[in-house]
């Protein structure tokens, strides 16, 4: 009885129910004929699959993320902590379990993938003229993920035209920057490149072995490793400056495109306890520090040619891949989403995350600005801010809010009932100052 | 020995005073409440029922806090207070000694004179009770009936739309909210109700609430001999002050506990604030008592410091409140009421589709801002007192309004057609 009346809940009509179970039932299909493609099915009809697999858990998506658009305009959190997939229940674990499991086969155990893989062969040679591996149909779903859950955010978030403008572009950049452009550069025989990753979230574009690979790649090569140096030296500094971090995580990253879109119904799992932003400021600046450190080691390195550090540092830097690159930002960072929340690496692990951090923290115009009294202390901004900030406690008392973490997502604006935040770009001087109310007489 | 102050209600008045006292001195603070061991954030209670916050969400501290901060809580109720021995009687039977003494007990619902108001499904919202009660009553049910059209009542009627229970809403007024709301923006709001299908009924009273065998609700009678079914009553007409414990004691009790603007009582050494107090004198245009989050916060503010030696009048400052009906939210600065108050006049704009609307009032005879509402649109709280202290010139005010959007970023600005609408109906006069 509970649980029927809360699905319900979370649409206005039955029409809307009707609608949602039905793209609930066409996104199961497309599992199963994933998993069915898996057992080796997708190796005889890869066509097929390919069609089976992608086009009905797609369709099943856009479906179900259709019926956000059938909900009034406004903020739609109804029943999210009666739901156990949201709220770190059982479910909540299992799901985790899931998003985990495909991690590790994923970097792993890639020949459990081959049904899939070849399923997508005709897609990978159309995009890119070559048949698919296990990296290709991760980007083919990790896109579609992005596309499909970006459109039912932009339907739960309508009223809000920042989150709209923001989730087109995360869209935008994953699809384009990040999936078609690097697939027609390996078309025209050029190096895979990402134009929307800089060292030192993609900290091998700054290692010696990918610049010299670059470097000897001609024209295009050179043209990328400037690419690379200029957007980490040059325009992160300026671009924090003026608008914040937000305007690389939440409106350029993919791996911020991931969480806004497919970790949005886990946001309000983070954890905002004092204790987990202790943890979270060791953590994050650790990562930094030791990827500074890969890099600096490899740059000594093959300066020396590798008299004095033998092969610690090719071996620092690889343990650098192996425990961060792939555990700790794929397996604990995606795998996680149900349990510590949407933005689990971005939080404790993104080393891009602590540089911008620090700029914006000590150096930026970016602030969110508390009105006033206004605030009621709901805790609506808390609960539902991804980076586990307490946004309460610094709005219940006028000030405004200065974190390293806030990525500038701005849903604690939205949620709040109150009108209390605003996120915004201001002269810099007087950013710490808080509200205080005007005497009278 | 430390001053002992004992503080009860560990509401929003209650532990605004003993945070600021903690910082301003090292007394011995103790706080007393019923309801919860720890405080939360009474506005938020809709929230948890709809399930969009956990009921530890709105508990704006963390549990280490009040150790931390040598607050002490208890959890337990005062059924009398010594005030010649300066003793506090608990219902278990304990007592307990102060020095000072702050009664911030908050309020109560009011509640109905009817036929059938003791039936099963019946029941107001304040306290965090309230709503475990309304979880069980509402379980399962498909109708509701709201009666009284206020604040706490349209909260009532969106929760229980977030569970699909059909609500019918029982005004006293021609619209939502005209008691407070000027025609234009209740009309508005009248017409957003309806949008989520509640159902209004204006200028309706309750007559008589019917029960089934069971002694559950099963319908209700209107003042126009209406029968409505439904299984649950909510009644939102309004909270009083919560001080029937102090009745026939020494204390001064008209609605509340007697105050005057250093919210002290008549007796030496106790004080009230928030719901529970009532000001003797009211300033102009304030009401006695002030039933809000905003104001037990400052009134706890001012008395933090009155207890710490600093004696500080209560200034209320610039009116101010807000809320959300639905998905409307509203901000209002300045003493607006239904009508312009005397000597004022007033300019509405509202967007041709409706939900996004701004009042200015402003003095007839000297053209200065007295007063905003604004439907659907954000202001900063600090640009509108600054104007209305300053008693800025309205056609400076709304050649100006852009410095005091509030808005998310990528909104659209609706500075243009508001100036413009008000140009047309008040030229401005060539200087
Ligand atoms: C559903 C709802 C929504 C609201 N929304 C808003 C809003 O949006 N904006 C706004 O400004 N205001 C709002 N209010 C009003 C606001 O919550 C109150 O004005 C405010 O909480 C009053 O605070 P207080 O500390 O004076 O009293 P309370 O919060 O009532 O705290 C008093 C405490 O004292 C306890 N107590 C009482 N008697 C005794 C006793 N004898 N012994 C021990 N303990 C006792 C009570 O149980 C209670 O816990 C809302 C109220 C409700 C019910
Ligand atoms: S503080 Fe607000 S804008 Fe920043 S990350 Fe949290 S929810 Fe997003
Ligand atoms: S959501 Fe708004 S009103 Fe609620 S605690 Fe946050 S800032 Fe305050």
């Amino acid at each position: 009885m509970k649980d029927e009346q809360i699905s319900m809940a979370l649409t206005d009509n039955s029409e809307a129910s009707t609608l949602q179970k039905t793209g609930i039932i066409l996104f199961a299909s497309g599992i199963l004929s994933a998993i069915i493609a898996l057992a080796g099915a997708g190796n005889a009809q890869p066509v097929l699959f390919f069609w089976l697999a992608f086009g009905l858990s797609t369709a099943g998506g856009l479906l179900y993320a259709y019926t956000y658009f059938k909900n009034p305009s406004g903020i739609q959190n109804n029943g999210i902590f009666k739901n156990g997939v949201n709220n770190s229940g059982v479910i909540a674990w299992l799901t985790g379990l899931v998003f985990t499991g495909f991690y590790i086969i994923l970097y792993w155990f890639p020949q459990y993938l081959e049904g899939l893989i070849r399923a997508t062969d005709t897609f990978s040679v159309l995009l890119r003229n070559r048949p698919a591996d296990q990296w290709f149909l991760y980007g083919t779903i990790y896109t579609l993920a992005v596309l499909v859950m970006g459109i039912r955010f932009i339907g739960k978030y309508r009223h809000s035209r920042y989150q709209v403008i923001r989730t087109l572009s995360v869209m935008f950049f994953q699809t384009g920057f990040a999936f078609l452009l690097p697939a027609v550069l390996l078309r025209l025989n050029q190096p895979e490149f990402y134009f929307s990753y800089f060292w030192p979230l993609k900290y091998s574009y700054l290692f010696p072995n990918d610049v010299n690979y670059f470097l000897n790649s001609g024209a295009v090569g050179y043209f990328m490793v400037f690419w690379g140096a200029v957007m980490t030296f040059i325009a992160t500094p300026l671009l924090t400056y003026n608008y914040g971090k937000r305007w690389y995580c939440s409106f350029v990253c993919g791996c911020g495109g991931l969480a806004e879109t497919v970790g949005d119904p886990f946001r309000q799992n983070s954890d905002k306890s004092l204790l987990s932003w202790k943890i979270e400021r060791y953590s994050v600046h650790s990562v930094l520090v030791l990827v500074s450190l890969a890099t600096i080691l490899l740059w000594i390195n093959s300066y020396t040619n590798g008299t004095v550090l033998g092969n610690f540092s090719g071996s620092f830097a690889k343990s650098y891949g192996f425990f961060i690159g792939s555990i700790f930002s794929g397996v604990v960072g995606t795998g996680f989403y149900p349990i510590f929340g949407s933005r689990v690496w971005c939080r404790f692990g993104c080393p891009m995350a602590a540089i911008l951090g620090i700029f914006q923290r000590f150096k930026s115009k970016f602030r969110i600005t508390t009105n006033g009294g206004q605030c009621i202390s709901c805790g609506n901004c808390s609960t539902y801010c991804e980076m586990g900030i307490d946004v309460r406690a610094y709005a219940q008392k006028g000030e405004n809010i200065i974190r390293a973490s806030c990525v500038g997502c701005g849903i604690c604006s939205a949620v709040c009932p109150r009108g209390v935040l605003k996120l915004e770009n201001l002269d810099e001087k007087g950013r710490f100052e808080g509200y205080t109310k005007p005497e009278i007489n | 020995m430390a001053l002992k102050v004992v503080i009860i209600g560990n509401g929003i008045t209650g532990i605004t005073t003993a945070r600021h006292i903690r910082k301003l001195s090292n007394a011995h603070i103790t706080v007393i409440s019923d309801e919860t061991a720890y405080f939360f954030s009474r506005t938020a209670l809709m929230y948890v029922y709809m399930g969009h916050l956990k009921f530890e969400h709105t508990q704006p501290y963390e549990n280490w806090f009040w150790k931390k901060n040598k607050i002490n809580l208890v959890q337990a109720r005062v059924d009398k207070i010594d005030f010649l021995h300066k003793k506090i009687l608990l219902n278990d039977a304990s007592f307990l000694d102060y020095d000072k003494l702050i009664i911030a007990t908050g309020s109560q619902p009011r509640t109905v004179d009817v036929p059938g108001q003791h039936l099963k499904g019946v029941q107001g919202l304040y306290h965090k009770q309230d709503v475990e009660l309304m979880e069980k009553n509402t379980a399962g049910i498909r109708k509701a009936v709201i009666i009284g059209g206020g604040l706490i009542g349209i909260e009532m009627a969106e929760m229980l739309h977030s569970r699909n229970i059909a609500v019918d809403f029982l005004i006293r007024e021609q619209h939502y909210w005209a008691s407070v709301l000027p025609i234009p923006e209740a009309t508005m709001i009248s017409k957003h109700i309806a949008e989520y299908h509640i159902n209004l009924h204006p200028q309706t009273e309750l007559k008589e609430i019917i029960g089934d065998k069971n002694g559950a609700v099963k319908s209700i009678i209107t003042s126009d001999n209406t029968e409505i079914e439904c299984q649950f009553v909510g009644i939102t007409i309004g909270v009083q002050p919560n001080v029937n414990f102090l009745k026939n004691s020494e204390i001064a009790i008209d609605k509340g506990i007697l105050v005057n603007e250093y919210l002290e009582t008549n007796i030496t050494d106790v004080y009230a604030a928030g719901d529970c107090a009532q000001f003797t004198h009211p300033r102009y245009k304030h009401p006695a008592i002030e039933q809000l989050w905003y104001t037990g916060k400052m009134q706890g503010e001012a008395l933090a410091q009155t207890i710490c030696g600093h004696k500080t009048m209560y200034n209320r400052g610039v009116w101010f409140n807000s809320a959300k009906f639905l998905a409307i939210e509203y901000q209002t600065y300045g003493a607006m009421f239904n009508t312009p108050a005397k000597g004022d006049t007033t300019f509405y704009w509202e967007h041709p589709k409706g939900k996004i609307a701004m009042r200015a009032n402003f003095n007839a005879s000297n053209f200065t801002l007295t007063g905003f509402n604004f439907m659907g649109i954000r202001f900063r709280q600090a640009v509108a007192e600054n104007w209305i202290i300053a008693q800025k010139n309205i056609w400076e005010v709304m050649e100006n309004l852009n410095v005091g959007f509030f808005d998310p970023e990528f909104f659209t600005n609706h500075n243009q057609p508001i100036l413009t609408k008000f140009l047309q109906q008040y030229p401005k006069p060539i200087a």
